[in-house]
């Protein structure tokens, strides 16, 4: 009996991944636990171990292809293994031991214009190894950020660029390497500091609020504190409340910090090179989601966005949509839905969150006099909420409708696919809102 | 006499005359500052270091320039012992635009990067990973400085103290971690409140070894404290000081020390008193006479008067203050 054996989740975001290479050659004898194949997903690359017993019969997918969705069946397994009769016959087709070095795609890459793109992923560790080039007291710490290479592959090279001890694996413990790094930056140094999620930075909120943020103001202006907490914060896929949340509000809130949350690919680099020169606390939201999306990269490598700029991703007339991080890609997803019915929106990335680009938010206001404001956060004291006294307080008279909100439900993210689809903002939701306006 | 002996051979003249003068004025100092809480110049909370004084002024002497000295929130005594100025100190207890911060830290927050005192921070236990930070700064320059991370035996139930002590050994920090046990975190005493009470031994899971030191003899710590500095200096890792002291006054101004008795403060004011028993010594060594002390008193009192009035005729900060310093 034949049975299929398929491309396999081996993370909570993974929707495909490449076989980098089969362990395994056509007529082997499979035992339960048997490594098969190694896989790289958007996290790690690991080994696949077989679930069933037999000898395979034939490869579906060849060593280097990419872009194999999760659930595509890969290979076919014998699992009458009483079959020493055929094998000599029907097991006949082979496979090249060596993986490919180049795929398909790989190959395009190297021959189209596609080889100006980069991932969010790969944008933030550009900036972090150009500006670990440029100034030695820049170090990286954080939980499996050196020999793992990153728990989402951010990190990726740079222990073996720039040595363990500028690239430093930390124990578990957050709130005692906040304040640790904290301590470094008073002297001089220049931390980054990853939290493998935002999540885990409550345990550390203390140090980022009362040592990090207030003690150039409490001391007088006489010690600063230049140092980056950088992650992924808001809504993963699938792994529920306590790791789901978007933390933004919550920092924003704070005197003495600057927060980011940038969405384009060029944006996480310029401003995380921003925030690593900047003299004062930053915390740099990034989002697990975005980390793979790629945007095409301009020439000037060295191109510092400044922190405190929010940017129009597209021009229109009739409303702005305003948000920041992965839900501007609902945005803009619905602008061009909308724009099939003559509605024509425009998208402010805030870019920013602390301090904010008041000027460019009512210059926007002015020019379409509606607004919706759209977070993953919750709505109670959340960005949206900002954002809304602000146009209320500088452009009231230029407004046509109510500015209105579209937020993450008031509730602790459910891990039920169907619940966490409803407890996050949705395009439908954002349709029927802006319709309501226009 | 032994102890005479014994106290030759380890302070000289200069040193004694050195260390009673700086522990003469952290009293007095403080007790200005219990005064001017009195009379409503100073406002918020004070935590006053009257009889710990030769903890700091012992360790002050056994570091050199360019080592780092990190506290938590009882701290006039360890800005004074690192050589901040009284006026500048008592400026910004009075909340005044000549205090260290501007009149914007108060009693619990003031930094010095002249004299490497880092603060002055108010929660308790988070002097910890910052000044193991300090040392990892020590030791990613490659500069040879140790840093001095105090905190009280409160702070020492403080999870943080822990996950610091890990990484201090783990990557072999030069910090000493001097714990000032003077008996009582705020009212609850180590004995109601730690189930291990020898807290040198906190370090032992960490491999971190330390020592109980006797904090109200001045030469006690001296002893200890270059010991751990040379030790520390020299790539020993991490170590821990408990320095065993004691508190004559309460937690904080507003604490009406019900959890001991007036015979226990009276007892230790008696029999163990740190400037006393230096002063004793140093007149048995023939170093000082009583006039001399009397000519110290004087000079010492005038200092500290001197800081009250300067902290007195330093104008309040000027509202445009408010916004400034919040970002660099």
């Amino acid at each position: 009996m034949k049975t299929e054996i398929h491309m396999p989740a081996m993370s909570p975001s993974m929707t495909e991944g490449t076989l980098t290479k089969w362990l395994v050659k056509v007529g082997d004898q499979l035992k339960i636990g048997d490594p098969i194949a190694e896989i790289e997903t958007d996290k790690a690359s690991m080994e696949v171990e077989s679930q069933i017993e037999g000898v395979i019969f034939e490869f579906l997918v060849e060593n280097g292809q990419d872009q194999i969705a999760v659930k595509t069946p890969i290979a076919i397994i014998e699992t009458n293994t009483n079959t020493e009769k055929l094998k000599g016959k029907l097991f006949t087709n082979t496979i090249d031991d060596q993986p490919k070095k180049k795929t398909t795609k790989d190959q395009n890459v190297d021959t189209d214009k596609k080889q100006d793109k980069i991932s969010v992923r790969e944008a933030i560790r550009d900036a972090l190894a150009e500006e670990m080039r440029r100034d030695k007291n820049v170090f990286v710490m954080g939980e499996e950020v050196a020999e793992y290479q990153g728990a989402y592959k951010v990190t990726q090279g740079l222990l073996q660029e720039f040595g363990a001890s500028r690239v430093i694996d930390t124990p578990i413990t957050e709130n005692g390497f906040a304040g640790l790094a904290i301590g470094a930056s008073f002297s001089g140094l220049k931390p980054v500091v990853e939290f493998m999620t935002f999540n885990f930075s409550l345990q550390a909120m203390d140090h980022i609020i009362n040592s990090a943020a207030k003690t150039l103001y409490m001391g007088g202006g006489q010690l600063n504190c230049p140092i980056v907490f950088r992650g992924p914060n808001g809504a993963a896929a699938r792994v529920a409340a306590q790791h789901s949340q978007d933390l933004t509000a919550w920092f924003s809130h704070i005197p003495g910090l600057k927060v980011i949350s940038p969405f384009s690919a060029r944006d996480h680099k310029g401003l995380l090179k921003a925030a690593i020169r900047d003299p004062n606390p930053v915390i740099f939201l990034e989002n697990e989601i975005l980390y793979s999306e790629q945007e095409s990269m301009i020439e000037d490598n060295d191109d510092i966005i400044p922190i405190g700029k929010a940017k129009i991703l597209r021009e229109g007339s009739d409303i702005t949509l305003i948000s920041h991080s992965v839900s501007l890609k609902m945005c803009l997803e619905v602008s061009k839905k909308l724009s099939k019915q003559d509605i024509d929106c425009e998208v402010l990335d805030l870019r920013t969150i602390k301090p904010l680009d008041t000027k460019t938010i009512v210059s926007s206001i002015k020019k379409t006099n509606k607004c919706v404001v759209v977070e993953q956060g919750w709505s109670q004291s959340g960005v949206s909420s900002e954002i809304i006294s602000v146009i209320m307080e500088n452009a009231f008279d230029w407004l046509d409708a109510p500015v209105l909100r579209l937020t993450g439900k008031d509730v602790p993210m459910p891990y039920a696919e169907n619940l966490e689809k409803l407890a996050l903002p949705s395009e439908d939701e954002l349709i029927k809102i802006i319709e309501s306006l226009v | 006499m032994a102890a005479a002996t014994k106290f030759n051979r380890k302070l000289s003249k200069s040193d004694a005359i050195e260390a009673y003068k700086k522990m003469l004025l952290i009293r007095r100092f403080e007790e200005k500052a219990g005064q001017s809480y009195g009379l409503g110049h100073i406002g918020g909370f004070c935590h006053l270091y009257i009889g710990q004084e030769a903890v700091v002024v012992g360790l002050q002497m056994c570091i050199n320039e360019g080592d780092q000295v990190i506290t938590t929130y009882r701290d006039h005594g360890h800005m004074l012992a690192c050589g901040m100025s009284p006026n500048g100190v008592m400026a910004e207890l009075y909340g005044r635009s000549d205090g260290y911060s501007k009149g914007k830290g108060g009693s619990m927050h003031m930094f010095s990067k002249d004299t490497n005192f880092y603060g002055g921070h108010g929660i308790v236990g988070a002097s910890v990973p910052l000044g193991t930070g300090l040392a990892f700064s020590n030791k990613y320059k490659n500069n040879k400085a140790v840093t001095l991370t105090y905190f009280g035996d409160g702070a020492a139930n403080q999870g943080q103290v822990y996950e610091s002590f890990n990484m201090a050994k783990l990557w072999e920090l030069p910090c000493i971690y001097v714990i000032e046990n003077n008996r009582y975190a705020m009212g609850t005493s180590v004995q109601r409140s730690s189930a291990q009470k020898d807290l040198s031994q906190r370090g032992i899971s960490f491999g971190i070894e330390g020592e109980q030191v006797n904090g109200m003899d001045i030469e006690s710590v001296i002893d200890a404290g270059k010991r751990a500095v040379a030790k520390v200096r020299n790539n020993g890792g991490p170590y821990i000081l408990e320095m065993l002291t004691y508190r004559y006054r309460g937690h904080s101004m507003s604490d009406p020390a019900q959890y001991r008795t007036r015979d226990e403060v009276k007892e230790v004011r008696d029999q163990s008193d740190p400037i006393e028993s230096l002063k004793n010594l140093m007149i048995e060594n023939n170093y000082l006479t009583e006039d001399d002390f009397q000519v110290l008193n004087t000079e010492i009192k005038q200092m500290v008067d001197q800081s009250a009035q300067f902290a007195s005729d330093s104008p309040l900060p000027d509202p445009s203050e408010l916004f400034i310093d919040v970002y660099q």
